[in-house]
């Protein structure tokens, strides 16, 4: 059982893509972890050694934040944003875009789903579907 | 893109002065200022800055997680009081003029 940062890896992936199922890690990460440790890629994760496995484990314990404390980093940066009152915290706080995109149209996936408002007037051109 | 560490941050020579003034004449008074791209450095923290959002200077009090951060950034410069039903666009609007 290859278990890491307090994931279960799929056992029937290659290490190098099993590593990024950890939060954190993603394919850059994942294959420099294997240089690192000299690990071959291409192994399957329930073909790993079990001291390759504890090699990865101290490697990504030693260099990396991952999982948890990764999260708990993020919200505390975002926390710290809304805290002191500064544009991007009252973007944050408002569940708009932070980063000065367009919000007349898109943003979606800060705004969430589309919620009619009745009596809007249809504009030409591009912009307001539906 | 973001500005060339070469140069450093920018400050505004004049606010910085009259705070480093302030800071040796143990004072504290509001300075108010048109500088939103002055960043904020650590001499600033406790003093009060009235930052200008294009009608008025909004008080800002600097505090020390906020260095590094620019002065703009803490005094919006566009209003919204929401979209939605006429009476309370037109309430909204009133206090607006106030």
């Amino acid at each position: 059982m290859a278990r890491i940062a307090g994931i279960d890896l799929p056992r029937e992936k290659r290490v190098e893509v099993a590593l990024t199922y950890i939060f954190g890690i993603g394919r850059p990460t994942a294959s420099k972890l294997l240089t690192v440790t000299r690990v071959n890629p291409d192994t399957r994760v329930k073909d790993l050694k079990d001291d390759d496995i504890q090699k990865l484990r101290e490697q990504i314990e030693k260099n990396l934040k991952v999982e948890g404390d990764l999260r708990r980093e993020i919200s505390g940066a975002i926390k710290r944003l809304m805290d002191i009152g500064c544009y991007r915290g009252l973007r944050h706080r408002r569940n708009l875009p932070v980063r000065g995109q367009r919000t007349k149209t898109n943003a979606r996936t800060r705004k969430g789903p589309k919620k009619t408002v009745a009596g809007k007037k249809k504009t030409k051109g591009p912009g307001v579907g539906k | 893109m973001s500005r060339s560490s070469k140069k450093g941050p920018f400050i505004a020579d004049h606010l910085l002065v009259r705070i480093e003034r302030m800071n040796a004449a143990r004072e504290k008074r509001v300075i108010k200022t048109w500088a939103r791209a002055s960043t904020i450095v650590p001499a600033m923290v406790g003093h009060t800055i009235a930052v200008h959002d294009g009608r008025k200077h909004v008080p800002v009090y600097v505090q020390e997680n906020m260095v590094g951060h620019k002065l703009g950034e803490f005094a919006p410069t566009r209003i919204f009081r929401g979209h939605g039903s006429g009476a309370a666009a037109a309430s909204a609007e009133k206090v607006e003029v106030k």
